[in-house]
């Protein structure tokens, strides 16, 4: 079942998107201060900071236990296992029948899961802020995202990502009311999952605000260079999840080199414009006080439902 | 291993077994050493031989038996079918680690003397085996009430607090109430012969009767297992008893509920209507999503788990809901992939509840708090129950690749068949039922954030707590065989889906076959469908983990300094600053607001001794429980008016009766 080829391209594939994720932070940011009439730190800037914070040495609080060492790992594992089972240049995935889409959502959940302990693991106020207020957006863009899976497994009859991602892509052209509902409610709960403006402003430096950067104001050195790894990769795999659910043209079938290759600069040309756009949501729109987010969350999941509703109305 | 045929006396030994050793109890009442080091082991190896009697009962063939006891010419009749075989594997094995963990838990001074707890405890879960053997609705009310009894002593055992007693009234009443509606149904599916099992399922219901049998069933067995709006006993009993006793109550005494609906609706009824599936789907997901709103709430731990138990079962009947649905419209693979879910969430509860509950055990008997307020940082005091319950604690937050995961994926992959079936509206219904369980089941994810991080994480929130000390050995030991069965039956879906086959062949005639590539992958229906591999899916984190791990330390280093927490250069931080278990649940508070009966007292700016209060209670005790007390005080007032007192006029009521009677006989 396995074959080393294949095993090859995993290989290439996971390696690749670790190595494309902090660019792709890079490119939003990048974006962001354009538009803002900045100059931008380029980049790059990802890398120089993921290095800078590598070479550091950890300063770990007195009361941390050893599962605030351990979260930044398994954290890595994690969001490396997602981007295995993420089609990302082609759909030949050997790992992909260890994970379908259900269990996606459930590495994502476990992720958030550790990374919320590990915040309560000191013991100070803005680390159990944050914990709590991660649990809050999770807990309503956790089932908003599996029903926006699911949606997609019932138009392809299938949970795996991969199979999904085929019959998309190969399925002759078709439109999919129910994939409208879908996008907006995954772009919607993309932003939430990943930090971002409206819900949260990943460069904020007013603690009153924050979300993710709460639960992480303890951490330095490698274990911190560890969760912005993982923050970016995971910014990476929601936007494969993205490209591949909703513009999925382009991606290699099959498992040959050339097909892979060919499908590379398809992908980066298409991050490029998700990334564009990702930049233009968070200028043209505000930050909404916290209790705003689950009337935001919550809309994400009633179009959720409202997808797969018209795809039992409308598509059977 | 024993031979097929002598299963069942096996485990009638292990049965009697026990039975022995709560009577040895009761000679030695104050004999805490007896009683700790060798009653509940001895009855831990019988568990263990009972699970393994009834593991080997799985694959074989049907036993029955008669024993010629209880009235004349009403002998109980016993039967070991694949049904109860799993019943009685689930409460073999979570019963081993409970009773080992209670061999270390039992102490002098707390209420009931040792002895007698060992008696209860051991009639408790012998009664409970028999419940599952029994072939006759004789045998099996008589073997459902010692099990209600029993538990009631279990419950009350520190019966020197009032709040106590009154709980354990309310599980008393609530009990009987459901016993009626079981023995009801009984009556009906009986129809003219007698009350063995073998004759109700001979008997052809009319459709009216069968579906008032039906219902009487759900009503009986529901209030047993804590449906909505039957559930109030739950969160009252189970934190009144002993940890070991709220453990196996929920663990096994909720499953026994189970076992008789699935014995009922598919053994005994052989009709299944569609509506029926719908009943039980929509009670299921109204019972999941308020045991877990309540119970993101709560800020006692044992109430907490109490309500997550509540909702667990909401999953359990949501897939019994789904298995009659499909049943019902002949979709027998599909009826076997929900009641593998349903089965398979039945024994994954059992595992990793019972850890939590044994572990809140420990953390009460090393703190004697159950409040959440005023615990924390545990995790440094007391390693090994923290980290086991961290175990448990993944695990029913549904996370892969532990157990609560498998049975959540096999649940949600039945709701995403339902495309297939042959009726509009209920198609309709079922993506809003899927979007329900799915936020149920990511509440729990936040609900057990707030549990773990409250309790072990953090600092500690009282003074005192810097003196904890961990479990025991013994009690480590019942938590390392729950914890370890979590992960087994979490990287090992495909060989238990293996033996819950053989259930789901006898009652629905038809098997999942879950694993078409191997044991590594679970596939139910098709390779091509849906495929997860747990073991797979643990082996890349554990190797991701490493390498990462190794080659930080090879291109960087692994240099650490300790120093004070940086909270954003806050100096004065204390313990009193970290969210506490009413904080935690403020958004859910929020969000689910109409759901909550909410009082509240906010302090004004200018107070100088600031007090806030907020209790949240349940709407339903006001709206449905309350009323129908007052209702029955009423009616009895009523009554009473014939109390006189005075023997004559009870004489003259006799006469008058008498009379009345000669008239209509004559």
């Amino acid at each position: 079942m396995i074959s080393w080829p294949g095993l090859a391209a995993q290989f290439t594939e996971m390696l690749l998107a670790v190595l494309l994720a902090p660019i792709l932070q890079g490119w939003v940011n990048q974006c962001r201060a354009w538009m803002q009439n900045k100059s931008g730190p380029g980049i790059l800037q990802p890398y120089r900071t993921l290095r800078k914070l590598f070479a550091k040495e950890a300063v770990i609080a007195y009361g941390a236990s050893p599962l605030f060492r351990a979260t930044p790992y398994v954290l890595f594992a994690c969001m490396c296992l997602a981007a295995a089972i993420v089609p990302i240049l082609g759909t030949d995935l050997p790992f992909s029948p260890a994970a379908d889409a259900i269990a996606l959502v459930g590495i994502f959940a476990l992720a958030r899961v550790f990374i919320s302990l590990a915040a309560m693991d000191i013991g100070t106020a803005f680390g159990t802020l944050g914990a709590r207020r991660e649990m809050m957006v999770g807990f309503l863009a956790e089932p908003a995202l599996l029903m926006v899976l699911f949606t997609v497994s019932l138009i392809a009859h299938s949970t795996s990502l991969a199979t999904i991602v085929q019959h998309l892509a190969q399925a002759k052209f078709v439109i999919y009311p129910s994939l409208a509902f879908a996008g907006v409610a995954f772009t919607m709960v993309s932003l939430a999952e990943n930090a971002r403006i409206p819900v949260d402003n990943p460069s904020t430096h007013l603690e009153l605000t924050m979300i993710h950067e709460a639960m992480v104001l303890e951490y330095s050195g490698r274990h911190l260079a560890l969760i912005e790894l993982s923050a970016a990769l995971k910014l990476f795999v929601y936007s494969c999840i993205g490209i591949a659910l909703f513009f999925p043209f382009g991606i290699a079938a099959g498992g040959d080199a050339l097909g892979l290759l060919l499908a590379l600069p398809v992908l980066v040309a298409k991050l490029a414009v998700g990334g564009f756009a990702m930049a233009v949501i968070e200028m043209v729109s505000a930050k909404m006080r916290i209790f705003r987010a689950p009337e935001y969350l919550g809309a994400a999941f009633l179009l959720a439902v409202l997808a797969m509703l018209i795809h039992f109305l409308l598509e059977i | 291993m024993p031979e097929s045929g002598s299963a069942l006396q096996l485990i009638l030994g292990v049965i009697l077994l026990w039975l022995a050793l709560g009577l040895a109890g009761v000679f030695f009442p104050r004999n805490l050493h007896l009683v700790s080091r060798v009653l509940f082991p001895v009855g831990a190896l019988g568990a263990l031989v009972l699970a393994t009697a009834a593991l080997d009962a799985l694959g074989g063939d049907t036993q029955s038996l008669v024993l010629p006891l209880g009235l004349p010419d009403l002998p109980f009749h016993l039967r070991l079918d694949p049904l109860s075989a799993f019943f009685l594997l689930l409460l073999g094995a979570v019963t081993a680690g409970i009773s080992v963990f209670a061999a270390g838990y039992f102490r002098k001074g707390e209420g009931t003397p040792p002895g007698l707890q060992c008696l209860y405890y051991h009639v408790f879960i012998a009664s409970m085996a028999l419940v599952l053997l029994a072939d006759d609705a004789y045998g099996f009310m008589v073997f459902w009430e010692t099990m209600a009894l029993s538990s009631y002593f279990l419950v009350t055992s520190d019966h020197a607090k009032a709040e106590i007693r009154r709980a354990g009234f309310l599980y008393l009443l609530i009990a009987h109430v459901g016993a009626i509606g079981i023995l009801l149904c009984f009556g009906l599916l009986h129809g003219t012969g007698d009350y063995t099992f073998d004759n109700m399922r001979e008997v052809q219901l009319a459709p009216f009767w069968a579906t008032i049998a039906f219902a009487l069933a759900l009503f009986g067995f529901g209030a047993k297992a804590g449906m909505l709006p039957l559930h109030v006993w739950l969160p009252e009993a189970h934190p009144a008893a002993p940890s070991p006793v709220s453990a196996l109550m929920s663990a096994v005494m909720l499953k026994t509920a189970i076992y008789g609906l699935l014995r009922v609706l598919f053994d005994l009824l052989h009709v299944q209507v569609w509506w029926w599936g719908v009943v039980i789907l929509v009670l299921g997901l109204a019972t999941a999503l308020y045991g877990v709103i309540f119970s993101a709430v709560q800020s006692d731990m044992k109430r907490l788990l109490a309500y997550s138990s509540i909702e667990n079962i909401g999953f359990i009947l949501v897939g019994v809901g789904l298995t009659v649905i499909f049943q019902s419209y002949g979709m027998r693979a599909l009826a076997a992939l929900a009641l593998t879910a349903t089965l398979y969430h039945c024994i994954n509860h059992a595992y990793f509840k019972s850890l939590l509950f044994l572990a809140t055990g420990s953390v009460l008997h090393a703190t004697h708090e159950r409040a959440l307020g005023k615990l924390g940082g545990l995790i440094h005091r007391m390693p090994w129950v923290a980290w086991l319950a961290l175990v448990g604690t993944l695990a029913i937050a549904g996370l892969p690749p532990l157990n609560g995961f498998v049975s959540e994926w096999l649940l949600l992959q039945a709701f995403l068949f339902t495309p297939n079936l042959p009726h509009p509206y209920l198609n309709m219904l079922i993506p809003v039922a899927a979007a329900a369980v799915a936020l149920a089941a990511a509440l729990a994810g936040y609900v057990m954030v707030k549990f773990y991080g409250v309790v072990f994480l953090g600092q500690p929130r009282e003074e005192r707590l810097k003196e904890a000390r961990d479990a025991g050995l013994l009690e480590r030991a019942g938590l390392v065989w729950l914890a370890a069965g979590c992960i087994a039956l979490g990287v090992a879906p495909v060989s238990v889906i293996g033996f819950i086959d053989s259930v789901t062949s006898q009652l629905l005639g038809k098997t999942l076959g879950a694993s078409a590539t191997g044991w590594m992958f679970l596939t139910p229906i098709s390779p091509a469908r849906a495929s997860y591999a747990p073991f797979l899916f643990l082996l890349v984190i554990l190797a991701v983990w490493l390498a990462t791990w190794l080659a930080v330390r090879r291109f960087y280093h692994g240099r650490v300094r300790r120093a004070p927490p940086w909270d954003c250069g806050f100096p004065a931080q204390t313990a009193r600053m970290q969210d506490t278990a009413e904080g935690f649940g403020q958004p859910i508070r929020q969000v689910f607001e109409p759901f909550f009966r909410m009082q509240r007292e906010l302090p004004t700016p200018f107070d100088a001794t600031p007090r806030y209060r907020v209790s949240v209670e349940d709407n339903l005790w006001y709206w449905l429980y309350l009323p129908l007390a007052r209702v029955t005080e009423a009616l009895t007032r009523v009554v009473t008016l014939l109390q006189r007192g005075r023997i004559s006029v009870y004489l003259m009521y006799s006469f008058v009766t008498l009379l009345i009677l000669l008239l209509f006989v004559r």
